[in-house]
């Protein structure tokens, strides 16, 4: 099957080629060219199912959320470890039904997920389309259910599609 | 070890950014010291890995900007890993520590186990 | 006026080495092999940490790179590790 050619991979690979290298000389751009073609053509064959995320509008307002997620959380957590809520936080799972079935989706919302302290994926059961979250301080079941069902899972939704 | 002179508007927030990251990885490293349950302890690395981590790069792209007079963005790189890489490490230890509970092959485990539901593994 | 950011550089130093004491300790004290690879991982963490405020100290864009390669390191050993408990070994044929 052929594919028509995506730049979006490239592109971003050359990016990163330019600021590991810190300079912008023209021998830079041409090494970084030849790898950033190279190298996706290789990886194809590792990974043959392409990711194409749309409206990149949705995305830069999910990253705003995410990182002001994560800044929240941070001193939720900070407050836990200092004990000023109460001596040892109470842990525990909670399983929560997903309606996104594509893999990509699937992957940004565990490193999403994870990278926010005081959650961690937990597993994922492929035949229910079930999540495991474990949490770090389980007070309100349905607050968890709601933020993750519409902060993170809806624009996902629209971004992988 | 004394930078060169900067002026004041970048040394202020560059020296918060610092004190900032400083104080949430050794926040982390307490609570993984203090927590009694590796499921509790888990989550509290994760405070370095983030913002921590996070704030310390930013003051360290501030200053070599400053500093060279241009931007010097390089440091997003090293976010970028961390962000994509330290999720990764907390899953899979998580999938391990459920794992090695199911399977009764942790000995020495934990106080107080919560109910660990079935792992997916493959 | 380089007074405050020598002082807050000197105090991060001070909190990322105490923060790889509390890391060592749970290293040490265990009780479980995961909690000594996560105890290894926030250890690393803090160490790439450390040599980045050191980077900012002595300006050079040397430990720019040398902390890129310690979080590489770094992730790939604990990846392996919690690996190799999850699966009983790390690279699968």
């Amino acid at each position: 099957m052929k594919q028509h050619f995506q730049p979006m991979l490239p592109v971003v690979l050359l990016g990163l080629w330019l600021l590991l290298n810190d300079s912008l000389a023209w021998h830079q751009w041409l090494i970084g060219a030849a790898l950033a073609l190279a190298i996706p053509k290789l990886a194809n064959t590792l990974r043959p199912l392409p990711a194409r995320p749309r409206r990149l509008v949705v995305a830069i307002g999910l990253v705003w959320h995410v990182l002001l997620d994560v800044i929240r959380s941070n001193i939720a957590v900070g407050r836990i470890i200092l004990g000023t809520v109460r001596q040892q936080p109470q842990v525990g799972f909670l399983k929560i039904p997903l309606d996104m079935r594509t893999p990509h989706g699937l992957a940004v919302l565990s490193i999403i997920i994870t990278a926010t302290p005081g959650t961690v994926w937990a597993g994922h059961d492929q035949d229910s389309n079930e999540l495991t979250l474990h949490v770090l301080d389980l007070q309100d079941e349905e607050v968890w259910l709601r933020t993750i069902k519409e902060r993170y899972e809806r624009p996902l939704m629209e971004i992988f599609g | 070890m004394t930078p060169a002179e900067l002026p004041l508007w970048a040394a202020l927030p560059a020296s918060l950014l610092l004190v900032t990251g400083g104080l949430l990885a050794l926040l982390g490293s307490i609570g993984l010291l203090r927590f009694n349950n590796f499921y509790a302890r888990i989550h509290a690395p994760t405070l370095a890995n983030t913002l921590g981590a996070g704030c310390v790069l930013l003051a360290s792209m501030l200053i070599s900007s400053v500093n060279a007079g241009r931007p010097v963005i390089h440091e997003i790189l090293i976010t970028l890993f961390l962000v994509l890489t330290s999720p990764v490490t907390t899953m899979l230890l998580m999938r391990a520590a459920m794992f090695r509970r199911a399977t009764g092959r942790d000995h020495k485990g934990t106080e107080a186990p919560p109910p660990a539901p079935e792992t997916d593994r493959p | 006026m380089n007074g405050i950011l020598d002082w807050a550089m000197h105090f991060a130093l001070a909190c990322f080495a105490t923060g790889m004491v509390c890391a060592a300790l749970r290293l040490l004290r265990g009780p479980s092999a995961q909690d000594r690879i996560l105890a290894l991982d926030t250890l690393y963490i803090n160490g790439m940490l450390s040599i980045l405020c050191l980077g900012i100290g002595v300006g050079a864009a040397i430990y720019f790179d040398i902390a890129l390669l310690i979080a590489l390191f770094g992730f790939v050993g604990s990846t392996a590790m919690a690996k190799f408990l999850l699966r009983g070994e790390v690279i699968e044929p």
